[in-house]
């Protein structure tokens, strides 16, 4: 049996994440961020030139994803994770400034571990491909900024019991690693 | 001759779009059920379950199962005695695919290279004529994710490697691609041809049926050998650990020049989507 999921609510506080390890199943409520690579492009060119950003980071999830379009009484179409290595080149700028959580798939860079170390972050994977289940956890989208970048754009989710596994820990600890080294065989 | 208007092109390859974004195959159904019974680790045995769940809503909400709906790869095969009516094949094939990412709210994942400027219509498709004699008129819709085909490669191995240095080039693959291609995966390999034809055996490997047998005996052989070395690989289910990492390996092979060994492995997806409709 799996254990039962940890129900947390975002903003997240450093004590929040200090007590996840990985393979905790968790249950999102409140509000998402969304951004793929462009926008996180953007995000740490706004940060280096120290203009305002379009939200908060502080305390906040970014979630990797970039939706299908909201079919009409919909608030979004699929909404499952992409693949996180591809803003490993910006995240730890963003954890630098604060924030506290990133959703996507697949594994995380050196860089980036690190920061969520010595920052207090984690990293959460969302299920790769579920993107019609995961769509059910999310109550309303709101395009906050960039909406020439398409699905690309940022948007505001909020969510409702949003369901991820704990990936990288605040100690160090990395799922992907662990995981596959326990079921791998050698020949 | 047989003649087939473009207009009913049109309309099926807007329908099989949005079929094969939403209605995942029974037999892709069926292999996560078996991977279910098979797979050890508890994080994957819930992802799996979820999976299955994904796919069922989708079919029931009419909503893509995965938000990469991504490329439009059409194959077309065609008799030579088939007239095309009213206009052009490839451009038929681009109205469809245009008209189902819209009517099914697809989404548009293709853009310019360096611009990153988004085409807005997921058009251009890729477009695969297979010209046979006959008048048979078959369409096969095949919406390629990003997240997979980023992990896919070709190469020309040197000869003298064999079938030992085919399957490490295989499993290498695998394991360097990790959990980024949303593992349990389908490993397609093309064997043979010229670098471009390799590619293309290893994808339309990818739309043989999970669960039929290879008709070739040999290559069946091979298909059983190295799924089982790439499910010692602990990758499993999105990559967290497990037994599950690949559903099947498939393979397409044919003739290569004297000097070379060309390989290629397509990774598909578990998002495993494909349409087929005969006009
Ligand atoms: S790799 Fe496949 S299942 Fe995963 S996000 Fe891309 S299209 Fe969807």
């Amino acid at each position: 049996m799996m254990p039962d999921a940890i129900v947390l609510h975002t903003p997240l506080s450093e004590h929040d994440v200090t007590s996840l390890t990985i393979g905790d199943r968790v249950l999102l409520n409140g509000v998402l961020y969304t951004a793929r690579d462009a926008a996180h492009k953007r995000l740490v060119e706004l940060l280096q030139s120290g203009g305002p950003l379009p939200f908060d980071l502080s305390g906040q999830v970014i979630y990797y994803v970039g939706p299908s379009p909201a079919p009409p009484g919909r608030p979004v179409g699929a909404a499952g994770p992409t693949t996180s290595y591809r803003m490993d080149a910006y995240a730890p700028m963003l954890i630098r400034h604060g924030l506290r959580g990133m959703i996507g798939k697949g594994a995380r860079n050196d860089a980036v571990k690190e920061a969520m170390r010595q920052h207090k972050a984690v990293y959460f994977a969302a299920i790769g491909g579920a993107g019609a289940l995961t769509a059910r956890s999310i109550l309303s989208a709101e395009v906050i900024a960039y909406p020439e970048l398409g699905p690309e754009a940022v948007r505001r989710l909020e969510v409702k019991n949003f369901p991820v596994i704990v990936a990288n820990d605040v100690h160090g600890g990395d799922l992907y690693e662990e995981g596959v080294r326990r079921y791998a065989r050698t020949a | 001759m047989r003649s087939i208007h473009v207009d009913d092109i049109v309309r099926t390859v807007r329908d099989l779009a949005i079929r094969a974004n939403t209605e995942l195959g029974e037999d892709v159904l069926r292999a996560f059920e078996a991977a279910l019974e098979r797979e050890e680790s508890p994080t994957g045995r819930d992802i799996l379950k979820r999976l299955i769940e994904n796919a069922q809503i989708a079919r029931d909400e009419k909503i893509p199962m995965c938000q990469d709906t991504g490329f439009a790869v059409v194959f077309v095969d065609m008799g030579q005695d088939v007239h095309i009516e009213g206009g052009s094949l490839r451009e038929a094939i681009e109205e469809g695919v245009r008209q189902g990412y819209r009517d099914g709210y697809l989404r548009k994942s293709i853009c310019h290279p360096f611009t990153r400027q988004n085409t807005g219509d997921n058009t251009p498709a890729i477009i695969h004529i297979d010209l046979q004699p006959g008048d048979h008129f078959r369409l096969t819709m095949a919406p390629k994710g990003g997240g997979s085909e980023n992990m896919s490669r070709v190469t020309m191995l040197t000869p003298a490697v064999g079938i030992q240095g085919v399957k490490d080039f295989v499993v290498q693959r695998v394991k360097e691609s990790g959990p980024n291609p949303c593992p349990p995966t389908i490993v397609g390999v093309g064997i043979g041809g010229t670098f471009e034809q390799a590619a293309l055996l290893a994808k339309k490997a990818l739309l043989r049926p999970l669960g039929s047998p290879n008709p070739d005996p040999e290559l069946q052989t091979l298909e059983t050998d190295w799924l089982e070395a790439v499910n010692r690989l602990g990758i499993g289910p999105q990559g967290l650990g497990g037994r599950i990492t690949s559903l099947a390996v498939h393979i397409q092979m044919m003739p290569c020049h004297i000097a070379s060994l060309p390989v290629a492995v397509n990774i598909q997806c578990h998002a495993a989507r494909h349409k087929e409709a005969s006009l």
